[in-house]
């Protein structure tokens, strides 16, 4: 029984639980989880319409948010009721996160951005520099790029070197918020068989947000946000 | 490496950067001049007299006789008996007495009427005696020892023939072509308004007041040194066998029914001095440290208004891992970044223009400012201005602390 519950934990990479999250501001009745486990390695495509609290989700499994009820576990930490500076390391090592928008620091080059994500983890890498180059080619992003301003290059190429980012610490969780909005078709799908493809070797599990169902074809799993969700209405009801 | 985060960051918002450092530099520049101009005139002024216990002059304020004996400043008083002279330096309680003749120039630089016992016995700084790095005291009535800047300035050198006329002025109308005074020294610098002196006997004062109207050319031919015994002296300086006396020959000094005497201290006096400029210095620093303030509020008020374009910035630096505190101390960074390049720059400023303008400082003022602006009381003051501009750069720092901890994935 013991070593049965271990086995579990250890083949859990995200255990969501009763987690309930309301914004201050909001006047919506804020999202309810009941129950969500992510074993590791897994790669998920999580889809919803706009508004359904998608980056929201996201928000809380990177502890950026942190549930008002529940807890979430991931790798086997109780991660949502660590204490914030100990998230925050957590969150450095173990978890890479790719944003929407807005992913790179605008007026440093592009390897100074790689560099920094490794500078907060504890995995200090003393070759940042060769295993960019070898994400970037890997994303299909010419080499000089690494010494440009990250303002000075595409949105297209910014959300890859935002991916090559997140990889950098080799991070066992992988959360990407919508980071095809800017790829043309043929694009997003090498973008997408590239990226699927780093998680597979690396064994990372990947949570992908989209709300572009032509991507789900890249998925083993694909998870339809309000399968999880509930609002708080109904679950008092 | 946050550091070069704010370093970077700074360069991003290059213009209101900018603005703010030219503001800060001002301001710090305002403060460090004046702080450092009031301890260097302080210095300066307290050096310029080591050593001497009693200052006697005719009757007036013991400011101004100070200032016009020693500092060669303010307006001339009165002169006293030469008599009055002899006794004093007969007096069992004085080992020495320097007899001090003002009131004419050379080129700008005062004519000071003297003896050998000024050589002897006047000394500046700390406790430092006169040295000469060329040639000797004046022997003759119409030889002069002129100290280190005017030998600079009009390029003499020992052997040279000068006129020295009557008056003060630069040019004097009544002086003969003839050059009858010869240099016999040159005094080594000594950052007093010594430097700025040119020094002959008494008699040579004499002399030249003597026949103002006839050439000094002949007066050297046809006087002779008994002829040339002066009457008045301007001050006098005293040296006592005894500190304990001080103020018994001052009292003395000041009863005296002969002549009209004064005798002052010149700590005392110097002292006075402090206390009158204290009002007009604290006036300087409060307004000095309101316009440092003020700009501090400036720089306060740019790191605030780029919080709002910073925002993303901040929320990737969040999802990196980096917690609300690097937030904080990034901002505390790009402020004091900021303070101390603008404090270096205003140290090299004012080295800069205080070398450019020592002269000029310390023939107009009788200043002498040194360049180097690094001693404890500025190095205080650099601490203050660290420690005021870490507290004006809490206010940003903390708010973007504050949206640190609320920053999250979703643009906005
Ligand atoms: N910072 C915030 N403060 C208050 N309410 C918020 C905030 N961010 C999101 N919301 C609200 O939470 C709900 C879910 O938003 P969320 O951004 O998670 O949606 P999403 O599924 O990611 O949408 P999209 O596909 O457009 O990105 C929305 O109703 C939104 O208005
Ligand atoms: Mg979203």
């Amino acid at each position: 029984m013991n070593s049965d519950t271990t086995r579990i934990v250890e083949k859990t990479a995200i255990h969501v639980e009763n987690v309930l999250h309301q914004y201050r501001n909001g006047d919506d009745n804020g999202m309810f989880i009941a129950e969500w486990r992510v074993d590791r390695g897994q790669q998920i495509f999580l889809h919803g319409e706009s508004g359904s609290g998608k980056t929201t989700l996201l928000n809380l499994l990177a502890g950026v948010l942190t549930p008002d009820k529940g807890e979430i576990q991931i790798l086997g930490k109780p991660f949502s009721t660590l204490k914030a500076h100990t998230r925050d390391k957590f969150r450095a090592d173990h978890i890479g996160v790719v944003f929407q928008q807005f992913n790179l620091i605008p007026y440093l080059s592009v390897l100074k951005n790689i560099q920094l994500a490794n500078h907060f983890s504890s995995t200090h890498l003393n070759n940042v520099e060769d295993l960019a180059t070898d994400y970037l080619q890997k994303l299909n992003l010419p080499p000089n790029i690494l010494f440009q301003p990250a303002n000075a290059i595409s949105i297209g190429q910014q959300q890859r070197v935002a991916i090559a980012r997140a990889l950098i610490n080799q991070p066992e969780l992988l959360l990407v918020d919508e980071p095809t909005s800017a790829l043309d078709v043929a694009a997003k799908d090498a973008f997408m068989a590239i990226l699927t493809e780093i998680c597979q070797e690396a064994g990372t599990t990947l949570v992908f947000v989209s709300h572009d169902m032509h991507l789900k074809q890249f998925f083993p799993t694909s998870v339809e946000i309000t399968e999880l969700v509930s609002t708080k209405e109904n679950q008092l009801c | 490496m946050l550091m070069s985060l704010a370093w970077n960051s700074l360069k991003s918002r290059k213009k209101s950067v900018i603005l703010t450092f030219l503001s800060l530099v001002i301001s710090i520049s305002v403060l460090l001049s004046v702080e450092h101009i009031r301890l260097q005139a302080k210095e300066s002024f307290n050096r310029t007299i080591s050593d001497v216990d009693l200052i006697v002059g005719a009757p007036s304020g013991q400011l101004n006789l100070l200032l016009y004996s020693v500092f060669r400043m303010g307006s001339p008083t009165n002169n006293i008996n030469f008599e009055s002279y002899k006794v004093l330096k007969n007096n069992p309680h004085v080992e020495w007495a320097i007899p001090l003749s003002l009131g004419d120039s050379h080129h700008g630089f005062r004519v000071l009427g003297t003896n050998d016992q000024y050589f002897t016995h006047f000394k500046y700084g700390n406790k430092t005696a006169l040295t000469f790095s060329h040639g000797e005291p004046f022997q003759s009535v119409f030889e002069a020892v002129i100290g280190a800047d005017v030998a600079k300035q009009l390029n003499y050198k020992v052997g040279d023939e000068v006129v020295i006329a009557h008056g003060t002025g630069s040019t004097s109308f009544t002086h003969h072509d003839d050059s009858p005074f010869t240099i016999s020294g040159v005094l080594n610098p000594t950052g007093t308004p010594v430097d700025k002196t040119v020094h002959v006997s008494l008699q040579a004062i004499e002399a030249i007041h003597l026949h103002p109207l006839h050439p000094t050319g002949q007066v050297k031919e046809h006087l002779a040194e008994e002829e040339l015994i002066p009457d008045s002296v301007t001050a006098i300086m005293l040296g006592l066998k005894s500190k304990f006396a001080i103020f018994k020959l001052q009292r003395e000094v000041n009863n005296n029914k002969n002549d009209k005497l004064m005798a002052i201290l010149p700590g005392v006096a110097l002292n006075e001095l402090w206390q009158m400029m204290g009002t007009i210095e604290n006036l300087l620093r409060i307004i000095s440290i309101l316009i440092l303030i003020s700009s501090l509020f400036g720089l306060s008020t740019m790191l605030l208004a780029s919080m709002q374009q910073r925002q993303n910035e901040i929320a990737v630096l969040r999802v990196l891992g980096a917690g609300p505190h690097v937030i904080f101390s990034l901002v505390l960074i790009e402020a004091l970044i900021l303070v101390v390049l603008a404090i270096i720059a205003a140290t090299g400023m004012i080295s800069v223009t205080i070398g450019l303008l020592s002269d000029w400082l310390a023939a107009q003022f009788g200043l002498f400012l040194s360049a180097n602006l690094l001693q404890v009381e500025v190095i205080q003051v650099y601490v203050v201005i660290v420690i005021a501009s870490i507290v004006t750069s809490a206010l940003p720092a903390y708010d973007a602390y504050k949206s640190a901890l609320h920053s999250t994935l979703s643009a906005r």
